[in-house]
């Protein structure tokens, strides 16, 4: 053991020599390198974990680096997993770094986190969350959940048996997803870069605790954190019938399981494609709706349409022709969904639609037709 | 009978304000049926409800000095 690296950490005699060689022999899952794995990540690389795996398919985007400090700009393009990697070797490498560049999906998870101890989800997405508890529910894993968005983040630690208590999991907390058009993510309403730096880092705390042993670990609960407040709020989880009914029993239920389907199943609204939408500009019998908010790129310019930003449609609503099909548009698909939504509530014998992966692939598939 | 409503996340967003007092709500399905009207949109996502931060599943009866919680899921990483 390098006790120079680590004298700081053994010095506190609740870690101590024994503590580090726990830390040394455990072995944790990252899942997911965005903004809270390349928190974490760094925290527990630093701290000695023996073993840390880390699993993403992506690459490194501009709009990630204000938050996913692991990379540079140099960095762009490259696989995420892989930058990672060269990172922890570089600050310890006394660290084994398994590489896991691939999506992790139900025909991989359960082999996959097979191989570790703890499973750190920082995913971005609710089928991967669900499918990450499930494996570790079937696996008897600890998992140690956050989340960000806009200025909030969560933590929790699931499926953990401390002395007495029954474990619960995600799905103590949230039973089923929620609708995909009326929930945002962070590429959609932002989030404050340092914010999922401090949920990952306070995922990264949990972790040692529970390796070494110490303090009391956020168990069976959920904290809430709001940057803007300064506020923790935590809340007590309880073991529900619900959550063990709707978790697969066996290997090969979690294999046949479908999380995408059941994560995006609730969806009433049809989309249209862009060939379809491109037939439905020439009846020249329809109302588009802009439902981004005011002066958001790109500009449309290729029809006619009425701006209506989510933000203000409730309060716009008497405003929209009804005698006509309504196409909501917006910059990946996601908010027209939203906004369909509500008009469909609000009107429900309107024709309402949404444009399919919204107007930056819609200009992207007018370029590609008008280059044949 | 005044309970204190608390609200995180993308709830947020539709009710304009992070914390109130309702009166007259005897239960959460009662209070839940009061926030549908207050905030039609409400009605539309889903979240996790806590009574006095025990999250619950099923209706419970509210008493007064109790904090409810409205808790949005997330899944940004």
């Amino acid at each position: 053991m390098d006790l120079q690296r680590y004298q700081r950490q053994i010095l506190l005699h609740e870690i101590g020599a024994s503590g580090q060689l726990k830390l040394q022999a455990s072995r944790v899952l990252i899942i997911g390198a965005g903004g809270l794995g390349c928190s974490a990540i760094q925290y527990l690389a630093a701290a000695g974990i023996g073993t840390l795996g880390i699993v993403d398919f992506d690459v490194v985007e501009k709009s990630n680096l204000h938050r996913q400090v692991l990379y540079t700009t140099n960095d762009i393009g490259k696989f995420k997993a892989k930058v990672v990697f060269e990172r922890i070797q570089a600050l310890n490498a006394d660290v084994k770094t398994l590489v896991y560049n691939q999506k992790l999906d139900n025909s991989n998870a359960l082999e996959i986190i097979g191989e570790f101890d703890i499973v750190l989800d920082g995913s971005d997405n609710f089928a991967t969350r669900y499918m990450v508890n499930d494996a570790c529910v079937l696996l008897n894993k600890p998992l140690i959940y956050g989340a960000v968005l806009r200025f909030e983040g969560h933590v929790g630690v699931f499926n953990i048996n401390l002395s007495g208590s029954q474990s619960t999991n995600y799905r103590d907390l949230f039973p089923v997803p929620p609708n995909p058009e009326t929930s945002p993510s962070c590429n959609e309403i932002g989030v404050l870069g340092v914010l999922p730096g401090t949920i990952g880092i306070l995922q990264a705390t949990e972790t040692l605790k529970i390796i070494t042993g110490i303090g009391t670990v956020l168990a069976n609960s959920v904290m809430t954190y709001n940057a803007l407040s300064l506020k923790f709020n935590t809340f007590q989880l309880s073991v529900t019938e619900k959550s063990k009914a709707g978790i697969p029993q066996t290997e090969a239920e979690f294999k046949a399981f479908n999380y995408d389907w059941f994560c995006n199943s609730t969806t009433s609204i049809p989309q249209i494609s862009h060939l379809e939408f491109d037939k439905l500009l020439q009846t020249n019998n329809l109302t588009i709706i802009d439902v981004r908010e005011q002066n958001e790129e790109p500009a449309i310019t290729e029809f006619l349409h009425l701006n209506l930003p989510l933000s203000l449609l409730n309060t716009k609503l008497h405003g929209i022709p009804l005698n006509r099909p309504i196409i909501t548009v917006c910059n990946s698909g996601n908010r027209s969904l939203s906004a369909s939504q509500i008009l469909q509530n609000n009107f429900p014998s309107a024709k309402i639609y949404s444009l399919q992966n919204g107007i930056i692939a819609y200009k992207n598939y007018l370029n590609s037709i008008s280059n044949v | 009978m005044e309970i204190q409503i608390l609200v995180f996340g993308q709830a947020q967003e539709i009710t304009r304000k992070s914390t109130w007092s309702e009166v007259n709500t005897k239960d959460t399905e009662a209070l839940i049926f009061k926030l549908s009207q207050d905030f039609p949109q409400l009605s539309v996502i889903n979240y996790a409800l806590a009574v006095n931060k025990i999250i619950i599943h099923q209706n419970t009866e509210l008493s007064d000095g109790d904090v409810v919680a409205i808790l949005p899921p997330f899944s940004g990483g």
